[in-house]
């Protein structure tokens, strides 16, 4: 039913998919924690530059992401005049991309559960002889659980749908950069129409039980909340 | 001692905080609502930074003009006026929290706490199975296991109805009775005051307006509390024998001995006796036929007028104070002057613990 391209474009999108969460919640927690507590002016600004990808299309930040890390632009050029190679078509520069694409979905579940979890907890935590970041591990984090499990499951959902940056950045290159919405395109245009739908079919299952998940453990789906 | 010199604007009001109490006892901080307990309290506490200022709890400095102490290392028992178990930690786990993070807690010691506390059967429930008395006891308990060098209660009952209030009220006794750290306790509440203060400091409008042993500020009449309807006076005295007949013990105070209706305390006990100001009479003569038990000779110390048609008068009997609210007619005809001998006649006294 699935030829090898199907395979491997499965296999890269879900490691593509795992690693762009790992990385999103370890970039995501800190920024979410401090723009949940921070009385900084220019928050606002932050938080845009945050939410952008969500109403932005994806081919404008796979077009910016291509003219920064390919070979021409800043970071390209950067990363060769250390020896290296430029990220843009690999794996790398798509996860970068992925990353950058899905972090608000990480980033506003996170600062919701962060902000609804209040001052009094951390406060009492200190009275009983907890530092700053034990407090952080041991408090706030716990409370957050279900801020957590929706953006990893919202990262991971968001990031395995995703089709225009990886078709700008990625290059669509079997084993390396080929994923699984790119595959469906390919499928269509090829007219084999049976192939595309075992790949549709299964992405809308998948996406399907993944948010049904996120609101079985939260009762709620909190990502568009402003609280 | 505890010494405090704090001034911190906060933007409603300015808290100027300069006092100095006993480093033991209870120290009850009493003023109404808005006059900044809880923010005196939140900097003792460390949870409010001045940007200067000194603190001192006995020989630990907490600041001067080079350190703050922040509040995890103040070594500190916080019960905040909410109930602020964690919720993803049951009973234990919430015990746990505070006593993985001190040195030198001894099983003994756990075990007074939570039998102090009454809390040994809840220790494996979550905290949405607790009722809301057991959870400020959980919380209490949880402040007391880090063994702290001072407790700090943020008006721990406010958030209870009667009922519960009435639960823990004992086990507040017990704290006062059984621990030797000091405890400063915020309320609003003159029956928790009077009930549980040795010390007393008033605050008004950000401002420490007096502090001292409970009943000389209960009876100090630059004070407003020594003032109108409510005022009362204390008295402290011990259970020495029981007239089983008719139900009353006898309990024992410098002034000689009062007759109460027996609440079952033990001989021995020490009790403190509320006596509201409208329960005292005045003779000349001490009175013979007259259904009142409680009759002391006293001298009238001072007194200030109440309104158009009373006044209050502070008697001393022995070095007790009490404070009596009587008629300005009667005061003319008793012909009452400072140094007057008079009788005293208790109608009713509340025992308090």
């Amino acid at each position: 039913m699935l030829n090898e391209y199907d395979i491997s474009a499965l296999l890269v999108t879900l490691k593509l998919a795992s690693i762009t969460t790992v990385i999103l919640i370890l970039v995501g927690t800190p920024i979410a924690w401090w723009l949940s507590q921070t009385r900084f002016k220019f928050k606002a600004v932050i938080e845009a530059i945050i939410a952008l990808p969500l109403i932005l299309p994806p081919t404008v930040l796979g077009f910016y992401l291509l003219m920064t890390l390919g070979t021409n632009g800043p970071i390209g050029n950067f990363l060769e005049s250390l020896g290296g190679s430029s990220i843009a078509f690999t794996f790398t520069g798509l996860v970068v991309g992925s990353v950058i694409y899905s972090l608000p979905f990480v980033v506003q579940p996170l600062q919701n559960s962060f902000g609804s979890i209040g001052k009094q907890p951390m406060e009492v935590a200190a009275t009983l002889g907890a530092s700053k970041l034990d407090r952080f591990f041991t408090v706030a984090v716990p409370l957050a659980r279900s801020g957590f499990i929706t953006a990893s499951v919202l990262g991971f959902a968001h990031t395995v749908g995703e089709f225009g940056v990886v078709l700008m950045i990625g290059g669509n290159i079997p084993g390396e950069t080929g994923v699984l919405s790119i595959a469906i395109y390919d499928h269509v245009e090829a007219m084999e129409y049976g192939q595309a739908h075992v790949l549709a079919g299964g992405l809308l299952v998948l996406s399907f039980v993944m948010l049904l998940i996120v609101y079985i453990f939260n009762g709620r789906f909190s990502i568009m909340r402003s609280d | 001692m505890i010494e405090c010199q704090i001034n911190i604007d906060f933007n409603s009001f300015i808290l100027d905080a300069n006092f100095s109490i006993p480093d033991k006892g209870v120290t009850v901080i009493f003023g109404p609502s808005g006059s900044g307990k809880t923010s005196l309290l939140r900097v003792l506490a460390g949870l409010e930074r001045a940007h200067n200022g000194f603190l001192k709890i006995g020989d630990s400095i907490w600041q001067d003009s080079e350190n703050f102490v922040l509040t995890h290392n103040r070594q500190i028992g916080y019960v905040f006026q909410d109930t602020t178990l964690f919720e993803h930690l049951n009973v234990q786990g919430n015990l746990d929290y505070g006593m993985k993070r001190s040195s030198n807690i001894e099983k003994e010691f756990i075990d007074s706490i939570l039998n102090l506390l009454d809390i040994k059967i809840l220790l494996n429930r979550s905290t949405a199975q607790l009722s809301g008395g057991e959870k400020q006891r959980v919380a209490i308990a949880r402040a007391l296991l880090i063994k702290p060098k001072i407790l700090l209660m943020d008006e721990p009952l406010s958030a209870l109805d009667m009922k519960r209030k009435q639960e823990i009220l004992p086990y507040l006794d017990a704290l006062h009775n059984d621990l030797d750290i000091p405890i400063i306790y915020v309320t609003h509440s003159p029956d928790e005051a009077s009930r549980l203060a040795d010390y007393l400091l008033l605050l008004d409008n950000g401002k420490v307006i007096g502090s001292g042993p409970i009943n000389n500020m209960l009876t100090r009449f630059d004070l407003p509390i020594s003032h109108g309807s409510e005022a009362t006076s204390l008295v402290e005295a011990k259970v020495i024998s029981r007239e089983k007949e008719f139900d009353l013990m006898h309990l024992e105070f410098p002034g000689g001995e009062f007759i109460v209706p027996d609440n079952r305390l033990p001989i021995g006990s020490n009790v403190r006796l509320r006596v509201s100001a409208r329960d005292v009479s005045l003779t000349k003569e001490k009175q013979i036929d007259t259904s009142i038990l409680n009759i002391f000779p006293a001298i009238v110390d001072q007194m200030s007028p109440e309104g158009k048609a009373q006044i209050m008068v502070r008697l001393k009997i022995k070095e007790i104070t009490l404070l009596t609210l009587i008629t300005k007619k009667s005061a003319k005809v008793l012909n009452l002057k400072n140094g007057s001998k008079v009788f005293a006649q208790i109608k009713s006294a509340a025992i308090l613990s």
